[in-house]
């Protein structure tokens, strides 16, 4: 029933608050119903793809820290030390 | 003579008079909610948890317990001799009949007017509107980065890094060490904040310092400090100290937690409430499928039936039944009529049959020939005695002569 042509993002690189977002639109989607059939299968093929997605970032996430230090500024800034 | 008395004596028991005393010196405000300042001296820390110790000034003492529940929320350097404001209720040990006072706060001295201060600050800052409920924004509920300004040094940063470790290691952390004590901590903790903000691009920030006395807190009063933390484009998480501490950067901030660990809970989701989560959309978007395909199904089975309703089909055969039932009555007709010919066949026949002379022969009559003219004989002027004659009879003939006419 829609002709537009929905350009989705690669799954591959999406981030986890991303994936989760798109899949809860596409759950939302499907909820409504107004969608034609062939449309229905793409949501849920690619609703089944995020989720599983999202499963394995999950699984494989290791933290990432970053320093960063307040005293390459205080130098430019105050040079009370 | 000694006259007896009326009424004999009422004597107490020790316990019930050192009750009355108890309920006497219990009775009276003043007594269950004071402030009282003095030295520490006889500290005694036995294994219960417990703390004991004597209150005293120049010229009084005054016996004081912390039980070990409150022990371990009063942090203050125990030490005889130090100067002291304690706050507790008096009431009466009946064992050894020693009143005491039922410690359940302390402070060095002078922290009271510190405290004074805070007060003011808080008032002030609070008419500002800098406090207000409405100005608290949402947590992101899953964080892509994590600003963390904090110690370097100490157990937090670890207990944090930890806690977002274990539930939610997509995030990253923007770490920016300070000062968080000291005569520089505030204006390295105001750095620390518009740093982290301005390099990480984080969408929520943490403000945390491990557990310390008042003073050590004390960072977390300034107005500054606390200025900045409320203007922060976003949202601001604290875990100051324990839960029993309270600073004006928590009024500030978005969101206080209890302390470091609690603060790195509140900023991140579960992980495993994602996973479980995630199973379930995935069931649940199975179910949706599935519930979109049947009730198609169901869809074209109706059409399906609507088609068939106006389909030229039924025409064809309601066409094709009438048909069926013409050839079946010119069926009948035919035969109809064809039993009706036969009848009146045999009608004819009857009829027929009632004229033909061999119907009357049959009956016994004869039919009488003359031989040599041919001719039916029906009188007797056809006839002389002696003709040869024919008679036919049911079943044949025969011939005669004529003899006298009779």
């Amino acid at each position: 029933m829609s002709d537009k042509k929905v350009v989705y993002k690669n799954i591959a690189e999406m981030k986890y608050e991303e994936a989760a977002a798109e899949l809860e639109q596409i759950v939302n989607q499907l909820e409504e119903g107004q969608i034609s059939l062939e449309d229905t299968l793409v949501l849920y093929e690619r609703g089944q793809l995020l989720s599983k997605h999202c499963t394995d970032l999950l699984n494989a996430a290791e933290l990432k820290v970053r320093t960063i230090s307040i005293d390459t500024q205080s130098n430019s800034q105050t040079s009370e030390k | 003579m000694e006259q007896l008395p009326l009424f004999t004596q009422r004597f107490w028991t020790v316990t019930e008079f050192t009750l009355f005393i108890r309920r006497l010196l219990e009775k009276e405000p003043a007594t269950q909610d004071c402030w009282i300042r003095g030295e520490i001296s006889n500290l005694s820390r036995p294994a219960s948890g417990h703390i004991y110790f004597t209150l005293k000034d120049t010229g009084a003492a005054l016996r004081c317990v912390v039980w070990r529940t409150d022990a371990s929320r009063i942090r203050i350097a125990w030490l005889d001799g130090a100067e002291v404001e304690v706050h507790g209720r008096v009431t009466v040990y009946e064992v050894s009949g020693q009143y005491q006072l039922i410690v359940d706060a302390v402070q060095p001295v002078g922290e009271g007017l510190l405290f004074q201060e805070f007060l003011k600050l808080k008032a002030r800052l609070e008419a500002e509107g800098l406090f207000d409920p409405g100005r608290k924004r949402a947590l992101p509920e899953i964080p892509s980065r994590i600003g963390i300004v904090t110690s370097a040094t100490g157990a937090a940063v670890q207990d944090m890094l930890n806690t977002i470790r274990r539930r939610y290691p997509l995030a990253e952390v923007i770490l920016c060490p300070t000062a968080v004590q000291g005569v520089d901590a505030p204006q390295q903790i105001i750095r620390a904040l518009k740093q982290v903000v301005v390099e990480g691009k984080p969408d929520v920030v943490i403000v945390a310092r491990g557990g310390g006395s008042l003073e050590d807190l004390w960072a977390f009063n300034d107005e500054q400090v606390v200025r900045v933390i409320a203007s922060l484009p976003v949202p601001v998480v604290t875990g100051i100290g324990h839960e029993t501490d309270f600073t004006l950067a928590d009024f500030a901030a978005d969101l206080r937690a209890p302390t470091p660990t609690a603060a790195a809970e509140l900023v991140t989701p579960n992980r495993m409430d994602l996973a479980a989560k995630l199973l379930g959309t995935q069931k649940y978007l199975i179910d949706l499928i599935k519930g979109t395909l049947q009730e198609l199904n169901l869809e074209i089975k109706q059409n399906n039936y609507q088609l068939k309703l106006s389909s030229p089909l039924s025409r064809i055969q309601m066409q094709r039944q009438t048909l069926d039932e013409a050839l079946e009555r010119m069926k009948t007709t035919l035969i109809h009529q064809s039993e009706l010919r036969s009848m009146r066949l045999a009608g004819f026949m009857h009829r027929f049959m009632a004229v033909n002379p061999t119907a009357v022969v049959n009956r016994g009559y004869a039919i009488v020939t003359h031989l040599t003219t041919g001719k039916v004989i029906t009188s007797i002027q056809q006839v002389v005695n002696g003709d040869n004659i024919s008679i036919r009879v049911k079943d044949g003939g025969f011939n005669a002569v004529a003899g006298e006419k009779g």
